[in-house]
């Protein structure tokens, strides 16, 4: 204050002299001003908070000058809504306007023990070709750890082991019953152990739908998560509603979540969609036994990765676990009828879907079987998953490991003359260099198509634009590259999975594999831990 | 598709012929986008290539080229004192602008294309996209009258030292441009500072002297002109009038100010041009057009710019304040239109390569070339023009200002608990 008042008096004595006040001036006294009132009011505030909590009243402080900050930054943090200004919706033709689930019980669902990161190339396969099985019964299991069991997902008949290259086993082939057998279980009471808990999920497969993070893995039996996180919705181009998913299914939803938070030493953390563009579910906004967080933004919005981030990141040795929604209700299921039930909603999308739906089948299903005339002919790619971070399957394969979503998209290899100078057909980008740059709500047919060969990185600052998350991406990669593993973790890198850097693959101009960069950078981490 | 069977056809094997692959290569790619699909990591990609990117950055300057182009001969002519309407004797005007600047672009681009051509096959690579923009903005930032052959050297030097060696598109520490227009700066220094550089067409410019003519004025242009009864390039009649001093506003306010620049320019020809200067950076409207398009189609950095705009005004209130000298006192707001800082804000300090690769740092990277870029201009007498020193020497310290911001990352991460 004392400096203050010294200042406006040389001010005045300035202006009377023979120097004329200028901007300089203006600007250093309109400094001085806001910062003594902020620091004013910032005291009030300091004080009311003191005498708050005398009171036992927990006051939420925060200073004018964060605030600003945050705004600047483009991240406000209330309590629980997350406001997230990074990130990109990719809006492509193909999406579902029918909203109802049409059955669809395929007759072959396969298991990939090739989805799980860190198996063993060649898991221990405990059925033989034409053994029959009922649904819950052990199909195979890691030998490093075989008191996981993987399960199978149906009753029928094991049809064929498919091998890979090195003979790795890719696929284990079920022809599922009509009328599904499923073995059972005896749930432990709701009093008991941790033990008894963790011995019932590894019995039952259950424990393999749990996903910890870092590194996407399966969790050791002895692990205790610090918190649980679930994601409610999901951001991804095309992606499924979980509310019309989890309709019907509230109860085995919140039974799910029951189990979860007793196996967590901390919370149950809840993802919510804020954007308020849809009616959540009470399955959602009721939820009990976890606290709720809703997020409001573009993709990846939605990703759990993003959310652990804002809600409670990953230090140091943390580890967490998330669990998609239908696998929360499946373990629901689970306890509440001492079943495996792994019936699945599956949403079929993309442009070269001839109508897309919903359907429910199994985890794994048979694409062929599940787009049987349902997909335009020509050169078309399935993914199982979405468009950015889904894994490409042949036509005669099978859907990824707890996948809900189909993607069909044109394959685009094709010539395209001055494909990169002239628009010839509009096409999703972040650069407003297309025509549709006008037209923000335009939607594009999707070809897989590169457009562009790869560069050494040369813009920067693009991936930071899509990644709301307080990461530098591009430095990142570049210590991932050079497997600098204390500038990889200090980066962040255990806080990130791949569909969280999908989008940041999506825009590069480069066209670096971005995705495939960050578990290499993952994978030696995990080798070095 | 009969061009893409053609061209399919005649591919050069790439074992026997490196060299020829390559070039073809990058005529192939030129004509078309490959047909790589995405393999591994997402399925559908942004259409945004690098090729993309930098003829955008090339779009963005093609008013400065077609002002740059016909002000040279404006400045020609000013200088013998005839046609001084700007729009007068407009085919004289653009002939002379032309025989100037298409021999300039065309070396620019031989020996620079043609070093990353040798490069590219001698690694076994693509041909890089990075001297695009490089070989656009060469010209546009020498004076009329260089020389060819201290051009070929300085863009040999420049991509060869300052590119090549540090491995290609996107390793380069310097601004490739810049680096060859400060090569010519500390090497010929002659022939890019002080009054005289800026007029071309003539040895020298004592009052009296008669511009030179080759054949492209006498022979080729003149005949052309001589066919429709236009008025034609005359050497013996075009000579430099008394008084003429081909000064920049910038070497007036350093002998005088403000009063010495509005004795010879009024302010609307220092905005709209039409003065001497290097090629590209007299039009103020149209490098803000370019600026604006490089921020619209989100090809150049918002933040290097706008960090600019307030690093310059900072700096320049601050002289104002202390108005030591008769420069200092120029008003902080026309900093912006003097000189070459718009063309240097939008077109040089934006190169993402060596600009800091942080959002964050993009910020403070801007800031600090307007500030050092004003302190050079202003009080440095040897450098009429601060921006090319300003941005090389604040591209050597980019990665510095990264590895803080990054530092800051990673200690806030480490110390979360």
């Amino acid at each position: 204050m004392i400096a203050m008042a010294f200042l406006l008096n040389s001010f005045l004595v300035f202006g009377q002299g023979a120097i004329t006040p200028n901007w300089v001036m203006y600007s250093i006294l309109g400094v001085l001003i806001v910062s003594g009132l902020s620091a004013l009011v910032g005291l009030t505030g300091k004080l009311i908070e003191m005498e708050g909590q005398k009171h036992g009243i927990q006051l939420q402080h925060e200073g004018w000058f964060t605030k600003l900050l945050n705004q600047f930054t483009g991240e406000t943090k209330s309590s629980n809504h997350h406001k997230l200004s990074r990130g990109f919706d990719i809006l492509l033709n193909g999406g579902i306007s029918d909203y109802t689930i049409v059955a669809r019980p395929v007759s072959r669902v396969a298991l990939k023990p090739q989805n799980f990161v860190g198996i063993s190339p060649i898991p221990k396969v405990v059925v033989e070709v034409g053994q029959n099985v009922k649904a819950g019964d052990e199909i195979y299991h890691d030998k490093k750890h075989p008191e996981i069991k993987y399960t199978s997902p149906v009753s029928g008949e094991i049809l064929e082991v498919r091998r890979g290259e090195k003979r790795a086993i890719s696929e284990i082939v079920i022809l599922a019953d009509k009328d599904q057998v499923y073995r059972k279980f005896s749930v432990p009471s709701a009093d008991a152990d941790r033990a008894a808990l963790v011995n019932f999920l590894c019995e039952t497969g259950a424990w393999t739908w749990i996903n910890e993070r870092p590194f996407d893995i399966v969790p050791h039996v002895e692990t205790t998560p610090k918190n649980i996180f679930i994601s409610t919705f999901d951001s991804a181009p095309l992606a499924p509603d979980n509310n019309l998913v989890v309709a019907g299914q509230e109860a085995d939803f919140q039974g799910g979540l029951n189990v979860l938070a007793r196996l967590t030493s901390g919370k149950v953390y809840l993802g919510l969609d804020g954007s308020k563009k849809t009616q959540l579910s009470p399955a959602f906004t009721a939820a009990s036994n976890v606290e709720i967080h809703y997020f409001s933004g573009k993709h990846p919005a939605g990703n759990v990765g993003v959310q652990i981030h804002h809600i409670a990141p990953i230090t140091g040795s943390d580890k967490v676990w998330t669990m998609n929604v239908q696998d929360v209700i499946a373990l629901g299921k689970l306890f509440r009828t001492g079943e495996v039930n792994r019936r699945r909603v599956v949403a079929i999308t993309g442009n070269e879907v001839k109508k897309a739906q919903y359907v429910s089948t199994y985890c794994g299903a048979s694409i062929a079987e599940l787009t049987q005339d349902n997909v335009q002919s020509g050169n078309i790619r399935f993914v199982s998953g979405d468009v950015l971070s889904g894994k490409q399957v042949a036509a005669d394969g099978f859907m990824n490991e707890g996948d809900d979503q189909l993607t069909v998209v044109t394959e685009g290899d094709f010539y395209e003359l001055f494909g990169w100078l002239l628009p010839i057909s509009p096409r999703p980008s972040v650069s407003g260099t297309y025509p549709n740059r006008f037209f923000p709500n335009m939607k594009f047919d999707a070809n897989t198509n590169t457009h562009g060969d790869k560069r050494a990185f040369v813009v920067t600052g693009q991936y930071e634009e899509v990644l709301p998350m307080d990461i530098y991406p591009q430095q990142l990669f570049k210590a991932i590259l050079s497997q600098d593993v204390e500038q990889m973790e200090g980066l962040g890198i255990n806080e990130l999975s791949e569909e969280d850097v999908a989008l940041c693959e999506f825009v590069c101009t480069s066209k670096q594999p971005l995705q495939q960069l960050l578990r290499e950078g993952l994978d030696y981490m995990r080798t070095e831990a | 598709m009969g061009l893409l069977q053609f061209l399919k056809r005649i591919e050069p094997d790439k074992k026997k012929n490196p060299l020829l692959h390559t070039a073809y290569d990058a005529f192939f790619t030129f004509a078309y986008t490959p047909n790589r699909v995405n393999k591994g990591g997402v399925h559908i990609r942004d259409g945004m290539d690098l090729k993309r990117l930098m003829v955008h950055v090339v779009l963005a300057m093609q008013l400065c080229y077609l002002f740059g182009t016909y002000n040279i001969g404006h400045q020609h002519f000013v200088a013998a004192g005839q046609y001084l309407g700007f729009l007068d004797g407009f085919h004289l005007k653009l002939a002379h602008g032309l025989i100037k600047m298409l021999p300039m672009f065309v070396v620019t681009h031989v020996v620079g294309l043609g070093i990353e051509f040798l490069f590219a096959a001698k690694k076994g690579h693509e041909v890089e996209e990075g001297f695009l923009v490089t070989g656009a903005l060469i010209p546009l930032i020498m004076p009329p009258d260089l020389p060819l052959w201290i051009l070929a050297i300085a863009v040999a030097f420049a991509v060869v030292f300052g590119k090549e060696a540090f491995g290609g598109t996107g390793m380069n520490i310097w601004n490739i441009a810049l680096l060859t227009r400060v090569f010519v700066f500390f090497a010929y220094p002659g022939e890019i500072s002080g009054d005289s550089c800026w007029v071309s067409g003539y040895d020298s410019l004592a009052a009296g002297s008669t511009a030179e003519y080759g054949w492209w004025h006498t022979g080729f242009f003149n005949s052309i002109f001589g066919a429709f009864g236009w008025p034609q390039f005359a050497a013996a009649k075009t000579m430099v009038v008394d008084g003429f001093s081909g000064a920049t506003p910038l070497a007036l306010a350093y002998q005088g100010g403000m009063e010495a620049i509005q004795q010879h320019y009024t302010m609307d020809q220092i905005f709209w041009g039409g003065i001497p200067g290097s090629i590209g950076e007299t039009n103020k409207p149209f490098i803000i057009l370019g600026a604006l398009f490089l921020i619209f189609t989100r090809v150049a950095s918002w933040r290097i710019m706008a960090g600019m705009v307030l690093g310059v005004g900072v700096t320049g209130m601050l002289f104002n304040a202390w108005g030591f000298n008769a420069f200092m006192m120029v008003p902080w707001y026309y900093h912006y239109v003097l000189g070459s800082f718009l063309f240097a804000m939008a077109f040089m300090a934006t190169d993402p390569v060596t600009a800091s690769g942080t959002n964050k740092g993009k910020w403070i990277y801007g800031f600090f070339i307007g500030v050092v870029g004003l302190v050079v201009r202003v009080l440095n007498p040897a450098y009429p023009e601060g921006w090319m020193l300003a941005i090389l020497f604040m591209n050597s310290f980019a990665p510095l200002i990264d590895y803080f911001i990054v530092q800051s990352n990673i200690k806030k991460r480490t110390s979360r608990v």
